[in-house]
């Protein structure tokens, strides 16, 4: 049976992890490897970096970071922020990355979408979607982080990007994002019934409770950033909330351990 | 110093060939193997090898024609092959053992395994299926030695091997019915999952693949 998967996720400026708790087993706790190896040992099953940098010389910072995360970590690895074209893509995916994630880009110019598909694969081509609520059971498209209005309604988005080739949607909820007042469920429940595509809720997660609604709104992968960041909650309680619930999840996988040979 | 073991991991521009390489490197460092990993499309750097691995992403049709581009490749991985090299397809390298896929018209894969590339019917459910799923271990084989309790492994995928035969089947996982996981005959072997980001358990898998002594050739 496929499990749930509990996501970090890790803000990087510059390299360097923007809100990041100070783990007492970390050197230095804005090094984003170091913040994704913790998150490695306790029983993540994805990660996901979105690179914040404002400045596009600032830019090559990400992929050393990616890089130096693909060389000790053997968990798949999306990477969001600043993803513009097709040579940006493979930049990424070459220094490790598994995913991309694209938004602004992907609204000012869809055939990136199906662009990206039909070079690496939908595997590996996440639309990133920043909705937030404009009517009753209606969402509108922001871009830029949240500054650009799109007028674009977001579950014909949803529709559209799956039509395009994406391989996932990661949907954020703007009026809940930063609120720890829970994902926004209606958006939810309303983008996992327009497309067949796993759908990957962000976006306002405050309590253990939330992931299970999330879950159960039709979310199979669940990202946070705060709650892991500043120490709030560990994976592992995640995934016990998430059992505890009923719900699928990955145990802890054992150790590796060198054969014996006979 | 006995000569450290040659991994080729084949590009042929389909897929994640760092992940691929980086992986194999640390599969043998936490063996305490000595061996030296390069990406190659060179035929001869192949057929040398001590061990094959052929990485894939996207589409069946896409990847058998990526192979077919570059002169003389898919030769010497059939040669080397037949010479008794141990080879490990990974995601679409995996589906490339199969007789043909379905995706995108009809492609010839090796046909070293019996059965088709097709899409998955998964009803209700999510497509791709995108995550962990835990492996069904048929038999106890060396590639599947020492995974632990409920082993997982992280799944991509919408297509799927169909109609093959029991006999090859080492683990399926379940998505809205048996998904091969991992297919092996003689000194050949695949994992629908990707081995290079499945954690402690792909890492083993590797591993295993490394020390591998195959019983049988191809």
């Amino acid at each position: 049976m496929l499990k749930l998967r509990v996501i970090p996720c890790l803000d990087v400026k510059n390299g360097r992890v923007v809100k990041g708790v100070n783990f007492v087993s970390l050197r230095d706790a804005g090094d984003p490897v170091e913040q994704a190896a913790v998150y490695d040992a306790a029983g993540a099953d994805e990660l996901t970096f979105l690179d914040i940098t404002a400045s596009h010389e600032n830019r090559d910072t990400i992929l050393d970071v990616v890089s130096r995360t693909a060389e000790k970590i053997f968990l798949p690895l999306t990477v969001g922020g600043g993803v513009r074209t097709t040579d940006d893509m493979r930049r990424l995916l070459l220094a490790g990355a598994d995913k991309c994630a694209m938004n602004s880009a992907a609204v000012s110019r869809p055939d990136l979408i199906s662009e990206a598909a039909r070079k690496f694969g939908s595997q590996c081509v996440v639309v990133a979607v920043d909705a937030r609520q404009s009517a009753p059971g209606k969402w509108e498209v922001f871009t830029h982080g949240g500054r650009t209005p799109t007028g674009m309604d977001a579950i014909d988005w949803c529709k559209q990007a799956a039509e395009r080739g994406a391989g996932e949607i990661l949907l954020t909820s703007m009026d809940r994002d930063g609120t720890g007042s829970g994902f926004d469920l209606d958006l939810l429940r309303a983008a996992t019934q327009a497309v067949r595509l796993p759908i990957v809720a962000s976006g306002g997660v405050g309590t253990l409770e939330h992931f299970v609604e999330g879950a159960k709104a039709g979310a199979t992968g669940l990202l946070a950033a705060s709650v892991f960041h500043f120490g709030q909650f560990t994976v592992a309680q995640v995934k016990q909330a998430l059992t505890d619930a009923g719900l699928p999840v990955r145990p802890s996988p054992a150790p590796f351990q060198v054969s014996q040979t006979s | 110093m006995a000569q450290p073991l040659s991994i080729a991991v084949v590009d042929y521009e389909g897929g994640n060939l760092a992940s691929a390489a980086r992986a194999a490197m640390r599969a043998a460092e936490l063996s305490g193997l000595n061996a030296s990993v390069i990406i190659t499309n060179e035929p001869a750097e192949v057929r040398r090898a001590d061990r094959i691995i052929l990485p894939g992403q996207g589409a069946f049709a896409d990847c058998a024609h990526g192979l077919e581009a570059i002169a003389g490749l898919k030769d010497s991985i059939l040669q080397a092959v037949a010479k008794g090299t141990p080879f490990l397809g990974i995601c679409v390298g995996m589906q490339l053992m199969a007789e043909r896929g379905l995706e995108h018209g009809v492609t010839e894969g090796f046909g070293w395994i019996a059965g088709e590339i097709a899409p998955m019917d998964a009803p209700g459910l999510r497509l791709p299926q995108m995550g962990w799923n835990e492996l069904d271990l048929h038999r106890p084989h060396p590639l599947t030695q020492g995974l632990g309790p409920a082993p997982h492994g992280y799944f991509v995928h919408s297509y799927a091997l169909r109609n093959t035969t029991d006999d090859v089947l080492l683990a399926s996982a379940d998505y809205g019915g048996s998904v091969p996981a991992i297919v092996c005959r003689a000194n050949v072997a695949g994992t629908q999952f990707h081995v290079e980001k499945s954690q402690t358990v792909g890492l083993k898998i590797l591993a295993n693949f490394l020390a591998w002594q195959p019983e049988a050739t191809f």
